[in-house]
């Protein structure tokens, strides 16, 4: 390469990397002035959105708890828990028999479960609201708690299954040689196995459980049954012009999730490139 | 194994997925399009059948047609910074040169995509609020003072506010599926570009691109289906306001059902929603089929 190419190259990359850079900043900047004004009064966020608190506020992140983040926080953690819990049981459950079983229908059983993906949550909105009703657990935990474990069953199953496809089969072998029935087969030996996709399944499954906004606006009514996402949708007119409370508020809500991201990149990653779907 | 055989042991293992899946899923569906032919409201019993009489309202509803509209520019907004900037920064972060640095571009990229969107739609409530926002404030700094706006209480830039709220959270998360489907295309290929000479605009055009078209399929149409179905973002950021401006097909059905208790109507809306994702996923699956026939 001569030396020409080379300063051309190097001022390409140069460019490149500030391009990469500027883009980060357009990314984090609003995350880190989210979490800096949670800390200011309401009057040095007026008179200087860009600045520095003069003392760190932690007064705020307290009166946002009180005012009503931690009843919702203790509700997401509730409803998050029990959903992702019974979520990776049932999919496991049901990955087992179509990774390994050979009988009549399999297909057909495979596309209802994983056709599953392909639905709008959107679209079920007015007709699971009568049915929740209608199942008089409307305005319960159990209004979010089942619609969620409904629609994150198809790519938790997907997951799995295509998990337990990839094992080797010998350990089996051997233990139904041993006279294993299936429940231990699957819960001894398989699920055990399982746990990178598993845990994957959890961290995926905990994020849009965390996250979901519209069945939660619409299947609670009740404030104190509120999880995060609508809860701090309408602490919004509650606090009205208090908005560094609010801030404050928005970032205890994003915390956990950024939080585990940064620690299990890896699972989320595997995760969402295997499925390629969103939200 | 023979345990593998036993059908009825397998179907008691899916019971519980089939049960959840049918009833929570399939069913709501079918009774979507049933709910569509009747006019009722949310707390009577009474349900009148109207037929289709709602499905030609909604034909002659120019409000119906706003929301098409909006989803249609959010579906085109996002494919062309979602899947095509996606695709260019993936690219641009598999560069040797830049492997280097990728897991930190990466990790920022991304993180967006992993908080609600409660919370960044209200974030972004503030980033664009006349009087605290740092939008404004940015301009001013920079001397761009005639640009400053009230970006969401204008029907003018509103539905682009919000479009640019959800391109900033969701750049990363297609960034990363490009940046897997990169590292999966053998190194051969580049090497045997090299050798021809190409440069690295030459080698995405003619290695890269052919190589991850699956790829760009599968994320223009999750694309295209997230942009019909939002309705989070703009539920969060302006109802549907100022005036009807913003609204799209999802935030029309909640004020149908919800505000203005036409459930029958609503129902209608989202049969709509549903052919529209459901066409676009049948495309997929013929387009994807054809080409491993291929």
């Amino acid at each position: 390469m001569n030396k020409e190419h080379n300063g051309l190259s190097k001022f390409i990359f140069m460019f490149v990397f500030l391009l990469l850079i500027t883009y980060s900043v357009i990314i984090i900047y609003p995350l880190l002035w989210m979490i800096i004004s949670g800390f200011k009064t309401n009057q040095e966020l007026f008179l200087e959105p860009w600045g520095l608190p003069a003392k760190l506020l932690w007064s705020n992140y307290k009166s946002a708890w009180d005012v009503g983040v931690g009843k919702f926080f203790v509700n997401s953690l509730f409803v998050t828990s029990v959903s992702v819990t019974v979520t990776l049981f049932i999919s496991a459950c049901c990955a087992f028999p179509l990774s390994r079983y050979e009988f009549k229908g399999q297909n057909i059983f495979l596309l209802i479960i994983i056709g599953g993906m392909m639905l709008a949550p959107q679209v079920s909105l007015i007709s699971l609201y009568k049915l929740l009703q209608r199942l008089k657990i409307y305005n319960t935990y159990w209004a979010l708690i089942i619609p969620y474990i409904a629609f994150r069953i198809p790519f938790t199953t997907f997951l799995i299954r295509s998990y337990m496809l990839s094992l080797p089969r010998e350990i089996e072998d051997s233990a139904y040689i041993d006279g294993c029935t299936s429940w231990r087969l699957f819960w001894n030996i398989i699920l055990p196995m399982c746990k990178p996709i598993m845990a994957t399944s959890a961290l995926l499954a905990a994020m849009s459980v965390w996250n979901e906004f519209m069945f939660a606006l619409v299947f609670i009514e009740d404030s104190t049954l509120r999880t995060i996402p609508v809860g701090i949708m309408n602490l919004r007119s509650t606090l009205s012009t208090n908005w560094t409370i609010l801030l404050a508020a928005l970032t205890i809500s994003a915390l956990p999730m950024i939080i585990l991201f940064i620690v299990f990149q890896k699972q989320f990653v595997r995760g969402i490139t295997q499925g390629g779907v969103k939200g | 194994m023979n345990i593998y055989r036993n059908k009825k042991v397998a179907i008691l293992f899916m019971l519980p997925a089939l049960v959840f899946v049918i009833l929570f899923i399939y069913y709501p569906i079918i009774q979507n399009f049933i709910y569509s032919l009747y006019r009722w409201s949310s707390f009577s019993e009474v349900k009148v059948f109207v037929g289709f009489d709602y499905y030609k309202r909604l034909l002659s509803d120019p409000i119906f047609y706003i929301a098409l509209k909006n989803n249609a520019l959010y579906a085109i907004i996002s494919i062309v910074f979602q899947v095509g900037v996606g695709m260019i920064l993936a690219a641009v972060l598999e560069e040797k040169i830049m492997r280097r640095y990728q897991t930190f571009f990466r990790t920022v990229y991304f993180m967006p995509s992993v908080i609600s969107i409660t919370v960044v739609g209200l974030l972004f409530q503030l980033v664009y609020n006349p009087n605290i926002g740092l939008l404004n404030a940015f301009l001013k700094v920079v001397g761009l003072e005639t640009l400053t706006h009230d970006w969401l209480g204008r029907s003018d830039t509103a539905m682009f506010a919000i479009i640019a709220t959800s391109q900033w959270q969701y750049i990363g998360y297609i960034m990363l599926l490009f940046l897997v489907a990169i590292q999966k295309i053998p190194e051969e290929l580049y090497e045997s570009a090299m050798i021809d000479g190409a440069n690295a605009i030459q080698k995405f055009i003619h290695v890269t691109i052919p190589q991850i078209k699956e790829t760009i399929l599968v994320t223009s149409i999750i694309t295209i289906i997230g942009a019909f179905k939002v309705f989070d973002e703009v539920y969060v950021m302006t109802a549907g306001g100022p005036g009807r401006s913003t609204e799209v097909l999802a935030s029309y059905m909640y004020r149908a059902g919800f505000r203005n208790d036409e459930m029958g109507y609503a129902a209608t809306i989202a049969t709509v929603i549903f052919l529209i994702t459901f066409i676009v996923t049948l495309i997929q699956l013929k387009v994807s089929k054809e080409k491993n026939e291929a």
